[in-house]
């Protein structure tokens, strides 16, 4: 019992760095087609909503991969993702101020064209 | 390691949290490297957000009309005029090469060192093609598109400043890499590393996906949108 014990524990200190390189293949594989079809988004010229959602689903589902897999952020614990996905956040406030001024300064501008 | 591993780490993911900052020793429980690359990245990720922010910024307040990106990024290959294509070659240039990386670390800490080597010198020579058609990419553009950080004849002025900004940048941080992971193979293969452990190869691991990782944000929001 104890000896499974001292077994689980060597295999969650190793878990990290024994992963077979089978797992490193599959999840490349599927960033490859991840790709392909972000890119097929271009290649047929898919427009509006359509287009960007698809965009963003998989530029997401990329970036995730990357982080969890290949980063091994998967098996971190708490407090380091703590530490990499909270102050992330305030970029997305900056992002929605940024979208407010964008859309000022561009309804400006339009204003200032008609009155010349 | 705490004597207390024996659950599996799921079930006490925020009472770890509690457990690490609380006890009287360090918190991250990793090698000090480690922690400083994740520190570092973390910093690297507010610059590129903030770059690709301002990108935003501009194009959305511009009143000209931005430049179709996938007319310029297209190549005649082979008589047929494929739009973006050198990027998308890029895109799977550098996942190629993230995956090449991760498997160098897991061979690292294997003890192969040969093949973690192998991994890496093929890693470094992927960033540098990648450089590469960068290089060609940014000649096309300046030279045959005449497009300036300050303007082009294409659409709005803002693209220019945009393009050179981002994906000189990320480019920097690819031709960084690609140094960083050839001084580290190169003392990888003269064994410096065989007594003091091979984090150092996971740590070079966590620079490179994460340039890969910008890569999928610049590939996304500056190229496809």
């Amino acid at each position: 019992m104890s000896e499974k014990v001292e077994n689980k524990k060597a295999e969650s200190e190793q878990a990290q760095n024994q992963h077979p390189i089978s797992m490193y293949l599959k999840i490349w594989l599927l960033l490859f087609v991840l790709s392909s079809f972000s890119y097929m988004v271009d290649y047929y010229q898919l427009q509006g909503v359509l287009r960007w959602s698809l965009i963003l689903i998989f530029m997401v589902l990329k970036a995730g991969l990357i982080l969890a897999i290949f980063m091994h952020v998967k098996w971190e614990r708490m407090a380091l993702k703590l530490v990499l996905f909270l102050p992330p956040g305030a970029i997305a406030v900056f992002i929605i101020f940024m979208i407010i001024e964008a859309n000022y300064i561009n309804w400006n501008r339009l204003v200032s064209y008609l009155t010349l | 390691m705490a004597s207390n591993e024996d659950k599996p780490m799921e079930d006490k993911a925020w009472q770890g949290v509690v457990k690490d900052w609380s006890e009287d020793k360090e918190t991250f429980n990793m090698p000090w490297g480690k922690l400083m690359m994740w520190f570092f990245l973390l910093s690297d990720t507010f610059i590129f957000s903030i770059f690709l922010t301002s990108y935003m910024n501009v194009r959305m307040s511009t009143t000209n009309d931005w430049p179709n990106v996938s007319e310029i990024f297209s190549l005649v290959i082979a008589g047929h005029h494929i739009p973006l294509i050198l990027i998308a070659i890029m895109t799977f240039i550098l996942i190629t090469s993230s995956g090449t990386m991760a498997m160098a670390v897991n061979f690292a800490y294997r003890g192969d060192r040969k093949k973690t080597v192998i991994l890496m010198v093929i890693t470094a020579l992927l960033g540098a093609s990648f450089v590469g058609m960068q290089a060609f990419e940014w000649t096309k553009l300046i030279v045959e598109e005449g497009i300036r950080p300050w303007g082009n004849p294409l659409g709005a002025s803002q693209f220019g400043a945009s393009f050179f900004m981002i994906t000189g940048f990320h480019g920097l941080h690819v031709t960084g890499g690609v140094i960083f992971i050839s001084v580290i193979a190169k003392r990888v293969h003269q064994g410096v590393y065989e007594k003091r452990g091979y984090s150092i190869v996971e740590i070079t691991g966590l620079y490179w996906h994460f340039v890969d990782l910008v890569w999928v944000f610049i590939f996304a929001l500056f190229y496809l949108w």
